[in-house]
């Protein structure tokens, strides 16, 4: 997703590793992935469903 | 001992094949309380040995603290992909330079970020790893460096219309757990 825009920046997270992190996202299972600290997705979704419930918030038009 | 068996290692060698351009993986460590710094060494020193076209760069996140925040990184190990943008160096204005200024003057202004010897502009993909990238992470690793070297997205027209749609910078992270 970062390759198609230049507005977005991807992390891949182990959270083991970084509990501080695990915490601050409230990371309770994985996958989870976490957009600008706003949006939450836990669990693994189709990818149109995954891109359109991850985004949503962050585009002016469809 | 390689951490990749003989028959991966072949696989790999065959798909890192079809890459387009060079690939830089910006790796970011620290020589202490870094549990997992060494592991991630050795797995990322697995794959220049298969492409010619995949480098490592080594970085102290100490000691190149702004190295490091050029990127948004704050800890180790982390990995930070880059690819060799060979259409800025034609003169094109950075296409996919996001971040902003254009090619020449980031060629310029940023000595991280020489024009390659050949032709290029180093160009971040804005990728990153935080934590070794063992297990399935190899996996999302490979599979970044080959968008990086210009593989084409695997993902739907319908998606990549609404992922272009994005009008302000954001942040991704997706966490997940050795398996």
């Amino acid at each position: 997703m970062a390759f198609v825009s230049p507005n977005i920046t991807t992390y891949a997270v182990e959270a083991t590793e970084f509990p501080d992190l695990a915490r601050r996202f409230r990371v309770s299972g994985v996958p989870k992935t976490v957009v600008d600290e706003e949006v939450e997705i836990l669990g693994a979704l189709p990818e149109e469903v995954f891109v359109e419930q991850a985004l949503a918030k962050f585009t002016s038009h469809n | 001992m390689s951490l990749v068996s003989p028959a991966d290692q072949q696989k790999l060698r065959e798909v890192f094949a079809e890459m387009t351009r060079p690939v830089r993986l910006v790796f970011f460590t620290q020589t202490l309380e870094c549990e997992t710094c060494p592991q991630t060494k050795q797995i990322l020193d697995e794959l220049p040995p298969l492409s010619d076209k995949i480098a490592i760069e080594e970085v102290n996140l100490i000691l190149d603290g702004d190295r490091a925040r050029h990127y948004g990184i704050d800890r180790a190990p982390a990995v930070a992909i880059e690819y060799l943008n060979l259409q800025d160096a034609q003169g094109a204005q950075g296409a996919e330079g996001a971040q902003g200024a254009p090619s020449a003057q980031t060629a310029a202004g940023h000595p991280e970020h020489p024009v390659h010897p050949v032709h290029g502009v180093w160009t971040d993909s804005r990728m990153r790893f935080l934590g070794a990238p063992a297990g399935y992470e190899f996996i999302s690793l490979v599979q970044a460096v080959l968008l990086a070297g210009g593989r084409p997205s695997t993902l739907s027209e319908n998606s990549r219309r609404h992922i272009a749609a994005v009008d302000r910078p954001v942040v991704m992270n997706v966490f997940t757990t050795p398996t």
